[in-house]
């Protein structure tokens, strides 16, 4: 009786949070699938017509080619975030004073907007004005001016080398508590048994690090899975509507073109593969303390 | 999920005595044994490090302070030859002025703060001290906007905000920010609550009306480093936020900081005034420096805590 009093009490203090989820996430997410079904526009519509946002995106080249180049940007920036992560932990873990200063510094474009970090890069990566050209050419590393922009190849690693700078220091925090919470011990009886220090980075830190390294590795593939800003801001999906993201193809077609419809079925797409990384993320985090 | 590690998340950033003693003779050992020449080879990689992740944000200081003349000049130069504030004297007069857009970027955060702190702080008490039933369903059903990211949710939240009337208003983008924050700020605070000592919980009796004593003069004090640390979240997240803000607040004077940034960048007829881009650019990042230099130990304890987001 007293239990279930409390547990009442307990439901009531919940219950805020739970009215906001059902208004502003599970409703929404319910109009998204009738929205899907029908032909509604900023302009007006909004009559049911059963599967044929469907049978368009099956058709939409640019949809399906902004899904593959999603996956391509996820496909290399992931490695790249997560290897260089972990190489910069082992690093910034490292006892002298320094290498703490390090860590501090190579966190902290994680915590600045990627709006702001985006407008730095597009000025940086500038063809007229921009200081890389420069420093590549003072460097004798290229002889003319590159232009970033006009290459989808040349735009997307551009894109790439300014999100590796912005979030590098996230899979870096994550792992360097990795390996903290390994014990010391295991290290001095490996040292004792004559292991070098690769040889320990190889056999017990990267083992035993493993689940952080499959938690940072879904996270970073899910952001970039999402990535928008860094297009919008540096490549506006040029050229030739090459390097329009998935999240970027459904603004175009919501907000821009104004089928709302239509781009309830690229969001509805799009959030079956996100849910699939998501489900897997939160299962490797109920299994327990980050290690 | 509940058995996350509640003692000093960020053990290696936060110092307290043991650990600094621990770290000295740990620098000791490594005197001792690392090569003075290895030890150089260090220090030069962190510098050189250092030097790669400072770059971008140095220059588009230095940038900041050119003449606008020498902001824009073909090929650029590195350092400035005079400073000049004339960069942020034109930020501050862009259209509406800058003030507006601080305000509104401000307003914002300050209204996601708000709306986290009253739902989640409940919420997290509520599931961590009381004997829910189908607890944990109710607590996944918070952290769904986990698995179904904001960036899908946007076309139909347009739909219901224009219905409800907070399209262009400081409340509807807060209400998406808190979307995107409230399930690490759930998370956060139920791990929390639960890692208070049992002894004092059990000093309160908890029912009805007391429940709230306890929650107000026990459980809040006691995870004080948690409310911090939710709040600078909360800040940090809609402070920097892009894409909903670029579709809601669609009205010139209600743009929030990185929107309004994009609108310089624009600029006039072609010509990129880069100079202003810059300095807004440096106005807008001054505020997450400061609370990550400022307050690095709760900034980075969120991180290690609940690294959902």
């Amino acid at each position: 009786m007293i239990a279930m009093r409390r547990g009442a009490v307990g439901l009531l203090y919940a219950a805020p949070a739970l009215v906001f989820v059902a208004v502003f996430v599970i409703y929404p997410m319910l109009d998204l699938i009738r929205m899907s079904l029908t032909n509604a526009s900023l302009l007006g519509g909004g009559e049911f017509i059963g599967l044929k946002n469907y049978v368009k995106a099956a058709g939409d080249a640019t949809f399906w080619g902004s899904l593959a180049f999603t996956a391509r940007y996820t496909l290399f920036i992931t490695p790249i975030l997560i290897g260089a992560g972990f190489l910069l932990a082992l690093l910034a873990v490292a006892p002298p004073r320094i290498a703490r200063l390090t860590r501090t510094i190579v966190f902290m474009p994680v915590i600045i907007g990627l709006g702001s970090s985006s407008l730095l890069w597009v000025w940086l990566f500038d063809e007229q004005v921009g200081l890389i050209n420069k420093l590549l050419q003072d460097l004798g590393l290229i002889a003319q001016p590159m232009v970033w922009f006009a290459d989808a190849t040349l735009g997307l690693w551009a894109v790439i080398a300014s999100i590796v700078w912005k979030v590098v220091g996230y899979g870096m925090i994550l792992l360097v508590a990795g390996i903290q919470s390994v014990g010391a011990d295991i290290y001095e009886a490996a040292m004792l048994d004559g292991a070098g220090y690769w040889q320990r980075v190889v056999r017990i830190t990267l083992p035993l690090t493993l689940r952080t390294i499959a938690l940072t590795t879904l996270v970073s593939a899910i952001g970039s899975m999402l990535a928008f800003d860094q297009f919008y801001i540096m490549t506006a999906g040029g050229p030739k509507s090459e390097t329009f993201t998935s999240v970027y193809w459904i603004y175009q077609n919501s907000f821009i073109y104004f089928k709302q419809g239509y781009g309830a079925t690229l969001s509805l797409l799009l959030m079956a593969i996100i849910f699939i990384a998501s489900t897997a993320q939160l299962l490797l985090m109920r299994r327990g303390a980050p290690t | 999920m509940n058995t996350a590690p509640q003692s000093s998340p960020g053990a290696g950033l936060a110092s307290s005595a043991p650990a600094v003693r621990e770290a000295r003779s740990q620098r000791a050992a490594f005197r001792r044994t690392a090569a003075t020449p290895r030890l150089y080879l260090f220090a030069a990689l962190c510098v050189a490090i250092m030097a790669v992740m400072l770059f971008p944000i140095v220059m588009s200081l230095l940038a900041s302070l050119k003449t606008s003349a020498e902001a824009s000049a073909v090929p650029p130069h590195y350092f400035p030859s005079a400073l000049s504030f004339e960069n942020y004297v034109r930020v501050f007069h862009y259209q509406a002025g800058l003030p507006t857009y601080l305000f509104n970027s401000l307003a914002v955060a300050f209204l996601t703060i708000a709306l986290c702190l009253l739902l989640a702080v409940p919420a997290g008490y509520g599931l961590a001290c009381f004997p829910v039933p189908a607890k944990e369903a109710i607590f996944l059903v918070l952290l769904l906007s986990l698995m179904a990211p904001y960036q899908a949710l946007l076309t139909p939240l347009h739909r219901l905000f224009t219905t409800l009337g907070l399209a262009n208003t400081y409340l509807g983008l807060a209400i998406v920010h808190t979307v995107l924050q409230l399930p690490f700020s759930v998370y956060l605070m139920r791990n929390s609550f639960e890692a208070v000592p049992k002894e004092l919980a059990e000093a309160a009796v908890m029912d009805g009306a007391k429940s709230f004593q306890a929650l107000w003069w026990i459980f809040l004090p006691a995870s004080l480093p948690s409310i911090v640390t939710l709040t600078l979240f909360a800040f940090i997240a809609s402070w920097n936020e892009f894409i909903a803000a670029l579709i809601f607040m669609n009205r010139e004077t209600g743009f929030t900081m990185p929107v309004m940034l994009v609108g310089v960048r624009q600029g006039h007829f072609g010509a990129v005034d880069w100079g202003a881009v810059q300095a807004g650019v440096i106005i807008s990042i001054l505020p997450c420096l400061l609370i990550y230099l400022l307050l690095q130990k709760y900034y980075v304890s969120g991180f290690l805590n609940g690294a959902i987001k």
